[in-house]
């Protein structure tokens, strides 16, 4: 099957207001007859809940944490992107969208890509209206920092806290519906289906983390904004409940899921310091303005940092891409990392990082400045590593961050099933391969604040409100499927913990599916993943009952969906025979280690069908069409 | 660094088996913890032994496991989230302890947060108080320019050193009287401090301290045991201006 976006066409700064037009419009007194479910409550889903609660609809918001506060988008440090133009340096919506395309090495969709650009500038108003503290000047106007990935200085920023400032404010317009009455929050619930009635999404089914209750909610449209899969290699920058499930569920009940291979390994990292280790820690992108990557120029040198002097020292992002320097982007910059490593030049116990350098900073702006910009961030180091970064140099490591790949959406931010809606890092939509950093928090924003609320109107004036009820039997067979899945892991009482199959699968992903992958590498995984599931349905051992707040049996649901969707994404990664952006096949590379696409056979999305759990799924393509931006080789050089 | 040498630690920690249980401490021995254990990962340990041996693990909240979502809470050898001065639990790491050390675990303790199970209590009361009036009521598009609001930077600061609140409820665990002044303080004064917040000041003030009261938080009598407990060292001098904010309130 071709996909098709339904992409408007025509000149592209006219393409979102044009299509906005075209939209259909729900009356104002009509609106609250149509209820909506929104799972998830980060940015997308927070700023979804409360834009749609705001224009009427009855909006039902899920999550899993215990306040919709909690979301991980609150871990986000260095920025948020827009096209404000405010520091005059040749800022632009073309250049912002033109840099996220390349940034996504020409995998993403022109039309979606603009539609983002275009609305970056709302949203900064949107969130200053919030009260988001954002960084200002004495005069009072808004600062600006840089990124990787651009020549400008376009992130807007609070300390090192931009994801939860900005996920507070989102919280805030919520909790201002939440106590107008048109949002009803669910906390502590977890979403274990996706109701499919006559091919059209109806509902959900939960679980109440706290009672165990599997509970049916139904819907004339559901939005999951239920973020990303990078847990799947077990140590990653994501919260410990993040996980593909939602996403997953609903691929299995029809949902395309697109180009999951595409996956972010963040360059600065604190590097892991042992097996007990149940998650890694960012160090903002933004410490790339002021510090400088360095290893040293010897192989297996084991001098203090300070004791090497400069000409032993390989500054090699400014070395390899003079004009981004130590702001080449992210998958850039993690391979480079990786390089330094495997030639013998890591630092640090097992030799897997680089440092990370803020001396010369120090000097020509001093200590306190630093503090002030970064102060949040080397605390969190010290507290981490024991070591006081302002006096000896960061050690870091690249580490799974973020998922470009996602359900496979529309223009609309719909997915095929019919009113089953993705927003934010769940969706697959305007990163491409590569995510440029200070995006994330963008595109969530976007999603919420300014997409969803007219696309959902669309749909929306295409179903009758109300048409299904909890009490139809397909809500009831899928809370029966959900509660044989539980009692099924209950009764299993094997031999190996949850976490330690968790990590089986995270070290075979990484290994073979991280950073830089082969045919041989991910036909290996191919063969033991499946063998890993089978071992967990046989040999897993989850204590206590269903009916009871159960931890153990909340993390066993999520790695048994994790060792499908695992093989999925290696399969991806194997059928993509070229590198792009975060998917690097060493098989498929430039003579200077640059990675080689293959636009002729490999410019579009690849969207996998589900077909059963030990099937092969069937790939569907939507091929990408560049009218605007020129598909050439990335260079950062 | 010292990750070679492991230690042996006793807990004695709180097991609750739901609300109505009256729950009571159990011991349990953590074996092989390095210096860079974190003190949940140290816990992560210790569940997996209990896991093997049939029992049930120890339930607690947490997610981020970097100091920012606000999910973790634990009273450690009596200080909520262990005492050192700007941690999460999450952050907190075991070379802070000895080898052979007693280690006292147990939950948020405070009439507005009921316990759920063993070390995970009802925060629900927080999300009442923003509900009541935590927010300026702006709508989603039709507002200005960013910079048409001019707010200078020693404001903004000010304005951020407040916003930096996590939620996690530390403040009100390890306040004598269970009050949740600074953490209603931090959100009043964020809000108040920035022009966009200033014209609901009045009615967000006594809004969201009337939610307070009716959720059972108690009264601030000066312990300054919140700012002691908060992992992102929240300032008290916010207390004081949501009650100056309170009492212009009554006038305006």
């Amino acid at each position: 099957m071709i996909l098709d976006g339904k992409c408007p066409t025509g000149p592209i700064e006219q393409t979102w207001d044009k299509h906005r037009f075209d939209l259909k419009l729900v009356n104002p007194a009509n609106k609250r007859k149509y209820n909506v479910i929104v799972v998830g409550t980060g940015l997308a889903g927070g700023a979804a809940a409360a834009s749609l609660g705001e224009l009427g609809y009855n909006v039902q918001a899920f999550c899993y944490q215990d306040s919709p506060r909690r979301a991980h988008s609150i871990a986000a440090q260095g920025g948020i992107n827009a096209a404000k133009n405010y520091p005059n340096d040749g800022d632009s919506i073309y250049r912002l969208f033109y840099d996220t395309i390349k940034g996504g090495d020409f995998r993403a969709r022109e039309a979606d890509v603009w539609r983002l650009a275009q609305v970056s500038n709302n949203i900064i108003d949107q969130c200053v209206a919030q009260g988001v503290p954002f960084a200002r000047d004495y005069a009072g106007y808004l600062d600006n920092r840089s990124f990787g990935g651009a020549q400008v200085s376009r992130t807007f920023y609070a300390r090192g806290q931009t994801g939860q400032q900005l996920l507070l404010g989102a919280y805030s317009a919520l909790s201002r519906q939440i106590k107008a009455g048109t949002v009803k929050m669910y906390n502590r619930r977890e979403m274990l289906d996706l109701v499919v009635v006559d091919g059209v999404a109806r509902g959900i089914t939960v679980r109440n983390l706290v009672t165990g209750e599997l509970e049916s909610y139904a819907a004339d449209a559901v939005c999951l904004c239920t973020g990303g899969y990078v847990n799947v290699f077990y140590l990653s920058t994501n919260a410990m409940g993040c996980s593909v499930t939602a996403n997953w569920k609903a691929h299995k009940k029809g949902a395309l899921f697109a180009n999951p291979c595409y996956t972010q390994i963040h360059p600065t990292c604190i590097p892991q310091a042992g097996d007990y280790q149940s998650k890694l820690t960012l160090m903002s992108e933004s410490l790339r303005n002021d510090g400088r990557c360095w290893a040293p120029k010897k192989k297996g040198d084991t001098r203090p940092p300070n004791q090497i002097p400069e000409e032993d020292r390989d500054y090699y992002l400014e070395r390899k891409y003079p004009s981004f320097g130590n702001l080449a982007p992210r998958d850039i910059a993690s391979r480079a990392a990786k390089e330094q490593c495997d030639d013998s030049r890591g630092v640090g116990p097992g030799g897997r990082g680089v440092y990370l350098d803020f001396a010369d900073s120090i000097k020509r702006l001093s200590e306190d400045t630093i503090r002030e910009r970064y102060g949040n961030l080397f605390e969190m180091y010290e507290k981490i590593t024991d070591e006081n970064a302002y006096k000896v140099p960061m050690r870091i490591y690249p580490a799974p961050h973020y998922s470009m790949g996602g359900l496979w959406v529309d223009y609309n931010l719909m997915s095929n099933v019919p009113g089953l809606f993705v927003l934010g890092e769940a969706n697959f939509s305007v990163h491409g391969a590569n995510r440029l950093g200070a995006s994330a928090l963008m595109q969530g924003l976007a999603d919420g604040y300014f997409v969803i609320p007219y696309t959902i109107g669309g749909y929306l004036t295409t179903v009758k409100p109300g048409q299904v009820k909890e009490d139809h039997a397909e809500f009831k067979k899928s809370v029966e499927d959900v509660n044989s899945d539980v009692n099924k892991l209950l009764s299993i009482n094997g031999k190996r913990t949850v976490t330690d199959f968790t990590r089986e699968l995270g070290g075979l992903m990484w290994e073979n599916c991280g950073m830089a992958r082969t045919k041989e590498s991910l036909e290996k995984n191919l063969k033991k993943i499946p063998a890993l599931r089978e071992e967990f349905w046989k040999n897993v051992k989850v204590t206590g009952s269903g009916a009871d707040f159960n931890q153990q049996l909340e993390n066993a649901g999520r790695t048994a969906d994790f060792l499908e969707f695992g093989e999925l994404m290696c399969r991806d990664a194997l059928h993509r025979n070229e590198s792009c952006g975060g998917h690097f096949r060493s098989e498929y590379q430039y003579d200077d280690g640059e990675a080689k696409r293959d636009d002729v056979n490999f410019c579009y999305v690849g969207a996998w069908e589900f077909k059963g759990v030990n099937a092969e799924p069937e790939l569907h393509k939507e091929p990408l069409q560049f009218e605007n931006v020129h598909l050439a080789v990335r260079s950062y050089k | 660094m010292s990750d070679h040498k492991t230690m042996t630690l006793t807990l004695i920690v709180w097991r609750q088996k739901n609300a109505s249980d009256p729950g009571k401490f159990e011991t349990y021995t953590a074996k092989n913890i390095t210096d860079h254990h974190s003190f949940l990962e140290m816990l992560d340990c210790v569940n997996e032994d209990l896991i093997l041996e049939g029992k049930e693990p120890i339930v607690f909240d947490h997610d981020c496991r970097e100091g920012i979502c606000g999910m973790c809470s634990q009273v450690i050898n009596g200080a909520p989230h262990g005492g050192q001065e700007r941690t999460t639990v999450c952050q907190l790491h075991m070379r802070k302890f000895k080898d052979g050390d007693t280690i006292y675990i147990e939950p948020w303790r405070a009439r507005a947060f009921p316990i759920v199970k063993d070390l995970v209590v009802d925060r629900t009361a927080l999300d009442t108080i923003i509900q009541a009036g935590g927010y300026t009521s702006c709508h989603t598009g039709g507002v200005a320019d960013g910079n048409a609001i001019l707010i200078p930077k020693p404001v903004a600061d000010e304005a951020m050193d407040a916003a930096e609140c996590v939620g996690c409820g530390a403040c009100v665990a390890g306040c004598p009287n269970g009050a949740a002044m600074l953490f209603t303080g931090a959100k009043v004064s964020q809000l108040s401090l920035l022009p966009q917040g200033k014209g609901e000041a009045a009615a967000r003030v006594k809004a969201m301290t009337a939610a307070m009261t009716e959720c059972g938080f108690g009264n601030c009598t000066n312990h300054y045991e919140c700012q002691a407990a908060c992992p992102k060292g929240i300032n008290v001098k916010f207390i004081a201006r949501m009650n100056r904010d309170f009492l212009k309130a009554q006038f305006a």
